[in-house]
């Protein structure tokens, strides 16, 4: 855990990518192979689950301190974070045990055969047995929260790195649903793990905004324009007579989507399609929400199969009869992704539909399409460039998201809550409110969106012009306002406002408006009702 | 009636006629230490510890009528006998012993109980009134020793050179900005200091200091010669131009709120030392106890919670007050803020206010 610990440290303490890769070598140069696995899987997303409640983590550490409980509670809120809040709060340690990282997850799962009073004395005795650093990193563990700057990017450059592998392969052998359980680093790593990696999706590429001018672009003609739409990202698969559908985060949720169990027989065997899950119906998309409710199921009734029934929107093909084309341009893959789409149609009604490519003529009527595309219940248009290979992770260069500006409300402030971590001690968590008649009603709650230095303003300004102290949340004097964006807006009989906004953030604080200037109840409910009259 | 009283101009007491530490301009005026948010222009008469006065004489002006005295130096105004007493903070900081007809007030402005070898040790006081501040009154600060700091920052310093780059370490110009020099390895590497800080340290001269191993820096030397150094610059530094010509450096904070990861990731440096001139939780704790007062004022600081833990925990007489303090900054020049706000005459809404919540909390201006 030592080690481990100070890898966390060590990319903890670094803005700097190269820096990052480093500590990363240099841990899987050292580390037991055991350990090393562990770490990538962990740094990739792939965190044990929470054994421990963590209000009994609070009571544990409190009383190990010597500390009254009411006092822990207060030190967690102003430090933000309870695994911090415990190992600043416990007594320095009487031994050092140097565990390692898969001795103590070991321990960790061991932990559910525990009773409760028994939990707490293993527990205060690993805590007693380590220093702040690996404390730090075991109640991460044991808070389910681990979570460490470095990207499944980085952390696929260092094993490269270290193990001499191409990224690329690197990045294919890290997908799908591995387990440090039933894996080793070698078969992971290498060419003898990939015969049994057939349910394996390709690594996602994916794309940053574009935040210039279209016109630094070039020619549209160069470039496949797609509406963005608002579903869950996916990969089809179909190897071996057997369909796989992975998500984005690379969750296999074949089992959640049965309407895409015709293809089996339809689709040719060696076929991996890159898409989007969207509900859909009379030749449009329905709004997320269904599909999210859908999703939630434990089990999948008829009803909710008919509220919200599935479609893949067909973007790429990455694999076709076989072979992976990856490296093809968009212009090749997407004419046999057509050819694909069509064959399996014209077999039987299939949900396959393909992604349509807008006409733009210029970046005028692009920029057109683009102001259209919430009407279609879509983010916005994706740009890609014809000769693209289709590349994984995240980069810059020849995919762009180009999504509608925000629609926007002026809100004013009302509650205002500490943050957490880096925003730890400061209060940054903001709850707005809009005018209904000569009230001021709550509608959003908003966290980020400002620069650093206005936080400092606006934690000052709280601290001056509190009002009234609920635990850590303080009510102020109604007086700033600031620009609330967001990207979509609903009725909700459960809030106060009546309304829902999605992906609210703070777009910028109008020091040029007095709350008088915010807006009303009504507004909000004009927009909807636009909305809902252009659907 | 109470010998100290709070009010809009600071801690004040009517029977001997003094402020100490005012933050209003008032007749005469007892400073704890240098700091600028305890040490404030406009007072006709000012009375300080003696290596207080050389910094007092070069931010509030060379003409102020102040004087000085030594630690533990009684002197009696009608009736009220008045001495001071080291608290260890920075150097020339005292504790103020106020005593009229056996009833005894302890005012500690910012204080610690770490020995960091320049400020004169910090000794308790015996005392029925007891007023502390609370920056960092929390059970999560528990401050290494200085010695393991100071031997971390030799560490980063070392690395630092050997691999071409400068060290800049931040630490605020009065205090700080010593307590770091006194503790850097000189053989590492030339040291500069920022004109903030070196003004400070000629000041600190005039009392028998030595800082002159750290250099004013040198303009005429180019990038190259300069690389590799150690510089120590005031958090104002921070983010501005100076900084290019250190290029490639490290930078690193010396600050108790260091002890936090958030509070360092916000600042976006590559290294927080946890290193402070105030009291971590065990030596509030200490130095509450050492002083054998039944009743606490808690000034600025997580002055709620402490007043509380004091009350339910350590059964005292514990209350909450509001001053214009502002303990230790990390987020720019305190020294400057508190100057702009007593001179824009923001005083604290009233004193009484039983939350405690109109004035400027944490330091975390």
């Amino acid at each position: 855990m030592k080690a481990f610990a100070e890898l966390y440290t060590a990319i903890d303490q670094t803005t700097k990518t190269n820096a990052k890769v480093d500590a990363l070598v240099a841990y899987f140069a050292s580390a037991p192979e055991t350990d090393v696995l562990w770490c990538v899987a962990m740094l990739t997303g792939k965190s044990p689950k929470r054994t421990i409640r963590s209000g009994e983590l609070k009571e544990w550490s409190a009383e190990m301190s010597g500390l009254p409980y009411w006092i822990f509670d207060e030190s967690y809120h102003i430090v933000g974070d309870l695994a911090e809040t415990i190992t600043l709060i416990l007594p320095p340690p009487s031994s050092s045990a140097g565990y390692s990282l898969t001795e103590t997850i070991a321990f960790l799962r061991s932990l559910d055969k525990y009773g409760d009073e028994d939990k707490k004395i293993a527990i205060q005795q690993r805590w007693d047995e380590m220093d702040s650093g690996e404390r730090f990193v075991f109640n991460k563990l044991m808070t389910g929260s681990f979570r460490v700057g470095v990207s499944k990017q980085l952390v696929i450059k260092a094993l490269a790195k270290q193990f001499k592998i191409e990224e690329d392969t690197v990045a294919h052998r890290l997908t799908g649903d591995w387990s440090p359980d039933t894996t080793t680093l070698t078969t992971l790593l290498s060419a003898e793990g990939d015969t049994d990696s057939y349910y394996r999706p390709y690594p996602f590429y994916l794309a940053y905004q574009w935040e210039q001018s279209v016109d630094d672009l070039g020619d549209v003609h160069d470039w496949q324009i797609e509406q963005k739409y608002d579903g869950i990202r996916g990969q089809l698969l179909l190897r071996r007579g057997e369909l796989f559908v992975w998500s984005r985060g690379e969750e296999l949720m074949t089992e959640k989507f049965p309407e895409f169990e015709i293809l089996k027989g339809i689709l040719p065997d060696g076929t991996v399609i890159d898409g989007e899950v969207l509900p859909y119906r009379d030749g449009r998309p329905l709004p997320f929400h269904l599909m999210q409710t859908r999703i939630g199921r434990k089990n999948l009734t008829k009803k909710s199969l008919q509220e919200a029934p599935l479609i893949l929107m067909c973007y790429d093909l990455l694999e076709y009869h076989g072979e992976d084309i990856r490296t093809r341009p968009m212009q090749e893959r997407r004419a046999l992704l057509e050819q694909v789409v069509k064959d399996a149609n014209e077999i039987a009604a299939v949900p396959l539909l393909l992604s349509p490519v807008l006409d733009c003529q210029s970046w005028e009527e692009a920029t057109q399409a683009r102001e259209a595309a919430r009407d279609n219940n879509c983010e916005g248009l994706m740009l890609k460039h014809k000769n693209s290979p289709y590349e994984t992770g995240r980069r810059k260069g020849q995919w762009w998201k180009w999504k509608v500006d925000p629609l926007t409300v002026d809100g004013v402030l009302l509650y205002a809550q500490r943050g957490h971590g880096r925003r730890a001690n400061l209060y940054t968590d903001y709850t707005f409110a809009i005018w209904d008649g000569d009230e001021l009603v709550p509608f959003t709650k908003a966290y980020s969106g400002l620069t650093d230095k206005e936080l400092l303003q606006v934690d000052n300004w709280i601290k001056r012009n509190t009002i009234d102290k609920f635990g850590p949340v303080r009510s102020v004097k109604a007086e700033l306002v600031f620009e609330i964006a967001f990207e979509g807006i609903n009725r909700s009989p459960r809030h106060k406002s009546g309304v829902a906004l999605r992906f609210p953030r703070i777009l910028r604080w109008r020091t040029d408006k007095k709350k008088e200037d915010a807006n009303t109840k009504d507004d909000l409910m004009k927009l909807i009702e636009m909305q809902e009259t252009t659907r | 009636m109470a010998l100290l009283k709070f009010n809009d101009k600071g801690i004040y007491c009517e029977q001997a006629g003094v402020y100490i530490d005012p933050w209003g301009q008032v007749d005469h005026a007892i400073i704890t230490h240098a700091h600028a948010d305890h040490a404030r222009w406009g007072s006709r008469h000012y009375l300080a510890h003696h290596f207080s006065l050389p910094v007092m004489r070069w931010r509030l002006g060379a003409d102020i009528n102040v004087q000085g005295i030594g630690y533990n130096e009684e002197i009696v105004l009608n009736g009220v006998k008045i001495s001071l007493h080291p608290a260890g903070h920075i150097i020339g900081s005292a504790q103020v012993r106020l005593e009229y007809k056996g009833e005894i007030w302890v005012v500690s402005g910012d204080y610690k109980l770490q020995n960091d070898h320049l400020a004169t040790p910090f000794e308790p006081v015996r005392c029925q009134h007891f007023i502390t501040e609370s920056t960092f009154g929390l059970p999560v600060y528990r401050f290494p020793a200085v010695e393991e700091v100071q031997g971390e920052i030799n560490d980063w310093c070392a690395k630092n050179t050997a691999a071409g780059k400068t060290s800049v370490i931040i630490g605020y110009a009065l205090g700080k900005a010593q307590h770091i020099l006194y503790g850097l390895d000189k053989s590492i590497a030339p040291i500069y200091a920022h004109g903030a800080v070196v003004n400070m340290n000629r000041a600190l001269e005039q009392s028998g200091f030595d800082f002159s191993y750290a250099k004013p820096l040198d303009y005429s030397l180019s990038k190259k010669e300069l690389q590799g150094c150690i510089v120590v610059a005031p958090p104002s530094a921070v983010g501005t131009p100076w900084l290019r010509r250190f290029d490639p450096y490290s930078i690193g904070i010396c600050s108790g709120w260091m002890q936090l990861r958030g509070a360092r990731r916000r600042r976006g440096v590559d290294r927080g030392f946890v290193m402070s001139d105030h009291c971590d939780w065990q030596q509030l704790n200490t130095a509450v106890k050492l002083t054998g007062a039944e009743n606490v004022y808690v000034t600025h600081g997580y002055k709620s919670i402490y007043a509380k833990w004091l009350r339910d925990e350590m059964h005292l007489n514990a209350t909450e007050v509001d001053t214009l303090y502002e303990g230790e900054s990390i987020e720019g020049d305190k020294e400057e803020a508190a100057t702009e706000s007593a001179e824009a005459g923001i005083a604290p809404e009233a004193s009484s206010n039983e939350q405690g919540i109109s004035s400027p909390e944490n330091g975390d201006v």
